[in-house]
């Protein structure tokens, strides 16, 4: 009795880790080293990331540590040595003598964390709800479908502004600072999750009319358990490529609505705040402190999504 | 086809009355109407007072009813912040971005088409190829950039344009116009550049992969094989094909133009109702949000349904599908 | 037949550059088509039946492209005209029946403003006058009411009505040649009868020389007056209809009928060439078809077939099967 459940599905849970494996065995690999464009993008992807996850160990300064700061320094241009206190800075320090490489690292680190936790909020909503919508069907799938539908109409920035305006005014005042980052990931999470859950319904009702989930019907097992297993293989290489492309554009969003001034506070700048705050000095000369936040930006979400654009070709070239 | 159109319509009413629950709850759960309103120094009597007015003791579906009724007569109540009627900031404001949207979604449209086809034509033309790589650059760039990168070029450098504000306006009516003054319309280049700039780049890219999958057609061939000239098979017998699938996600771009008005107004400190929105968010002034948020679902339900109708307008064969 | 043919090709080149290197979709063909005459071509898929018709009208897709060789029209040499030249004798001295006629129209064109644009593009003649060319032409191929229906668009025609339609505007400025490729593949067999009827009278009666490119030998034998048998991109056989089909000189061509239904009437069984037709990238030395041939000698494998034209023997063969027996 033990044993039967595992006949019907032993042959294809075999099979799919296998299909997959050949892909990042063979053709991905072998893709991945014809495509200079690719292999640029991801060393500057890398670059980025790695430099955010360790930028308390790269950042000369701690920028967030008062104690460090020394106003004099403010407004030296990069690689100059200050004129009070003869000390040089790599790109040049803000108004309030903070070193803008350290800014940069640590901004980065925020954006990526935003990024990287809206963009799994929304692949866990979304597989989730897709699951759920194409798995249950009727009232439940109409329900979810045409609210996704909705909110497809209306642009995804639009969206997670409401969104966070909304969860801001639930938040008390005087913790709205603290929150920012969750309320921004929450955001963003929840105005992407429509791309996913549409690949994942369409899958699951692909999978639902297939013969095994009868069988387990039969045998007793939940076929949802059993589709579970057998959807998210299918469904891996389009949820990486939408998780990808929507990596960039999470990032963007971020940073668009950190410069609007709806997202990371000032006390925990996001790349978007460091613009923003960098935008007050672009008419007084002090380029610099605008010019190297945007260019990291700038790397960051073309590599991102020139990643995304090659990942999409090589991995489902049916996927427009 | 007139089945199909109240059909739209219905559905496009039940679009709108969900924003509109959601914008009621908005204003009715996020935060305390009471405690927004009335300062520090209020009496039991002017809470009272209050809630009557607001109508907060009545029944959830009688406080939704009244406000979808205050709704439609453009009443969305008093913002929190400024203490006026919402829908008087709003119709003050309303010109600027109107305007600035106006212009463009024209030069986006104008320009996404034409570049759209030029680049499919001379698909692999050097100038093509370098528009192409270029708009994946402006794909990337994300909008408040490009408009801080003009305004550096143009504002700071070369001093020809004003970096920030409407210029000069005129008052006709109840309309504040920036296009008759000289630095109304100098004002509006960099801003209507910024805002139209991604449009158009989502417009060529998608009028050029169409254009390109209907060159492909047999028809297309025939017609090249009865003689006729380039000029009309490109623009007569090809276009036309690319213009179905393409008026859809256009409409839906033109749309999110006014959305995306928020990220240049707030770049060109551009007086219009997107700056109003994020004031309104930084403070949480839900009432201008909730109206803001119910215009901007009017005006994209009232676009699909346009685009839908146009869809008839283009194609004959919808039109007799629908007859029966 | 005419002192002088419609249509003449001589020792045309089609080639394609690849990345493995240059394909030859057509390698030195030569034939003529006389005023009323049906040539039928027929051969497997890939045997470069369509990129002949479509060299001839200058309609090749790139890369592929007519590196050597002539084709005259109506006495001009027309394989080294500009585009725009080529242009001007597309639909008015040629005209092109393609395969599909649910894909060869206009979607969102009608009907009629496709045939008007067709006519004032070649004939100079008023908006008026086109139309009621326009209501003409419709009505010589059949199409009832036809002034009616003239503004009425593709799709609410049936498939063999488009054909219908389709041939309407490839005669519509009058060539002195149509192309018609595969015109009755996508239709249903109850129809393709009356098309090729419809086609053949149109032409007999204008004298119009047409080149019927089909792969279905049932096809040739009720309506070309002489077939050319393609091969690998290259002429296997070309002679009077009649001749070719009871008697075929070519092993490719006998081949050809014993695996044809309609020309193997009594048979007991269909025959099979064995294998398959070589990949352009790949043919073998000496006669393209010499692997599969059944009288290949050591002479067919390491020589080139002999070539043939109008003027010269039927078949491209060594050992010519009314010859050897």
């Amino acid at each position: 009795m033990t044993d039967l459940p595992q006949s019907p599905d032993t042959p294809i849970a075999v099979k799919k880790p296998s299909r997959l494996q050949e892909i990042w065995a063979s053709d991905f690999l072998w893709q991945f080293r014809r495509s200079p464009v690719a292999m640029v993008s991801f060393a500057v992807v890398m670059l980025l990331v790695l430099s955010a996850v360790f930028a308390p160990l790269i950042a000369p300064h701690d920028p967030f540590n008062p104690a460090t700061l020394n106003l004099m320094n403010g407004f030296t241009p990069p690689g100059e040595a200050n004129m009070f206190t003869q000390d040089t800075f790599f790109l040049g320090t803000d108004d309030q003598g903070r070193d803008v490489f350290s800014t940069i690292l640590y901004g980065m680190r925020i954006s990526l964390f935003v990024g990287f936790a809206a963009v799994l909020l929304a692949m866990v909503i979304g597989i989730t709800l897709g699951l759920i919508a194409g798995y249950v069907g009727g009232w439940t799938e109409t329900i979810i479908m045409r609210v996704a539908d909705v909110q497809l109409t209306f642009p995804a920035i639009l969206v997670a502004m409401l969104i966070f305006g909304i969860a801001k005014g639930f938040t008390p005042p005087e913790y709205r600072d603290q929150m920012a980052i969750w309320v921004l990931i929450l955001a963003i999470g929840l105005s992407d999750w429509v791309q996913f859950a549409r690949v994942v319904r369409g899958a699951t009702l692909v999978e639902k009319s297939k013969e095994y989930v009868q069988a387990a019907k039969l045998i007793g097992r939940t076929p949802f358990a059993i589709m579970l297993r057998h959807i998210l293989p299918n469904v891996l290489s389009p949820v990486l490529v939408i998780a990808t492309i929507s990596l960039a554009l999470a990032i963007i969003a971020e940073a668009t609505l950190s410069f609007l001034g709806v997202g990371a506070p000032p006390t925990q700048p996001s790349l978007g705040t460091l613009i923003r705050i960098g935008q007050g000095f672009l008419f007084s000369g002090e380029w610099w402190i605008l010019l190297f936040p945007s260019i990291t930006l700038l790397a960051l979400a073309l590599s991102v999504n020139l990643l995304g654009d090659w990942l999409r070709d090589a991995l489902n070239p049916k996927l427009r | 086809m007139l089945a199909y159109i109240i059909r739209r319509v219905l559905q496009s009413l039940l679009v709108l009355l969900v924003v509109g629950l959601v914008a009621f709850s908005m204003f009715r759960f996020v935060g305390d109407p009471i405690d927004n309103m009335l300062g520090q120094e209020r009496t039991v009597a002017d809470i009272e007072r209050l809630r009557d007015q607001l109508g907060l003791d009545d029944p959830f579906v009688v406080q939704y009813w009244n406000f979808l009724e205050g709704a439609v007569q453009g009443n969305f109540g008093i913002s929190y912040r400024q203490g006026r009627p919402v829908a008087e900031i709003i119709a003050d404001r309303a010109p600027a971005t109107l305007e600035l949207a106006a212009v463009s979604g024209i030069l986006a449209l104008g320009f996404g088409i034409g570049l759209g086809i030029f680049t499919a034509i001379r698909r692999n033309g050097f100038s093509a190829n370098l528009i192409m790589t270029l708009s994946l650059v402006g794909v990337s760039l994300p909008t408040f950039l490009i408009g801080i990168l003009l305004i550096y070029i143009f504002s700071v450098e070369l001093g020809w344009l004003p970096s920030f504000g409407r210029g000069e306006t005129t008052q006709i009516g109840g309309w504040s116009t920036s296009f008759l003054t000289e630095s109304g319309l100098k004002a509006l280049i960099l801003p209507a550049i910024t805002l139209g700039l991604y449009q158009m780049t989502l417009i060529m890219r998608l009028v050029r992969s169409e254009m390109l999958e209907v060159l492909r057609q047999d028809y297309i061939r025939f017609a090249r094989a009865r003689g006729l000239r380039e000029k009309s098979v490109n623009f007569r017998h090809a276009l036309k094909n690319t213009l179905v699938p393409v008026i859809t996600v256009t409409g839906l771009q033109l749309g999110s133009i006014i959305a995306f008005a928020i990220i240049t107004e707030t770049v060109f400190q551009w007086p219009g109702v997107g700056l109003l929105f994020i004031n309104a968010i930084q403070f949480v002034d839900i009432p201008v949000m909730a109206a803001y948020l119910m215009l901007i679902s009017v005006m994209f339900v009232g676009i699909n349904l346009i685009v839908d109708l146009l869809y008839f307008a283009i194609d004959p064969r919808l039109r007799i599908d629908g007859r029966h | 037949m005419s002192a002088e043919p419609v249509l003449s090709v001589r020792d045309l080149v089609v080639e394609i550059p690849t990345r493995g290197g240059l394909l030859r979709p057509v390698d030195r063909v030569s034939y003529d088509i006389g005023a009323g005459e049906i040539l039928g071509v027929v051969g497997e898929s890939g045997a470069g039946k369509s990129m002949t018709g479509n060299a001839v009208i200058g309609l090749l897709d790139r890369p592929a492209r007519i590196t050597s060789g002539e084709i005259w029209l109506n006495g001009e040499r027309i394989d080294q005209l500009s585009m725009r030249e080529l242009r001007k004798r597309r639909g008015k001295q040629i005209g092109m029946v393609f395969q599909d006629p649910l894909t060869s129209l206009n979607p969102l064109i009608p009907i009629g403003q496709q045939l008007t644009e067709t006519i004032r593009e070649h004939l100079p003649v008023t908006a008026a006058e086109a139309r009621q060319r326009a209501i003409r032409s419709l009505e010589e191929v059949g199409i009832p009411a036809a002034a009616e229906r003239i503004d009425s668009y593709p799709f609410e025609f049936s498939g063999g009505m488009r054909q219908r339609v389709v041939i309407a505007l490839a005669l519509c400025a009058e060539p002195s040649l149509v192309i018609a490729d595969e015109p009755t593949t996508a239709l249903d067999v109850s129809v393709q009868a009356q098309i090729i009827a419809l086609l053949k009278r149109l032409c007999r009666e204008r004298g119009t020389a047409v080149m019927l490119v089909t792969h279905d030998m049932g096809v040739i034998a009720e309506t070309a007056d002489r077939v050319a048998v393609m091969y690998a991109g290259r002429l296997a056989e070309l002679g009077p209809v009649r001749e070719v089909l009871t008697e075929p000189h070519h092993p490719y061509t006998s081949g050809l009928m014993g695996s044809t239904p309609l020309a193997s009437k009594g048979q007991p069984r269909l025959h099979q060439i064995p294998g398959s037709m070589p990949r352009l990238g790949a043919l073998p030395d000496g006669c393209a078809f010499n692997p599969r041939c059944p009288k290949a000698q050591d002479k067919c494998r390491q020589n080139p077939e002999p070539r043939i034209g109008p003027a010269d023997p039927r078949a491209a063969c060594w050992f010519p099967l009314g010859e050897t027996a």
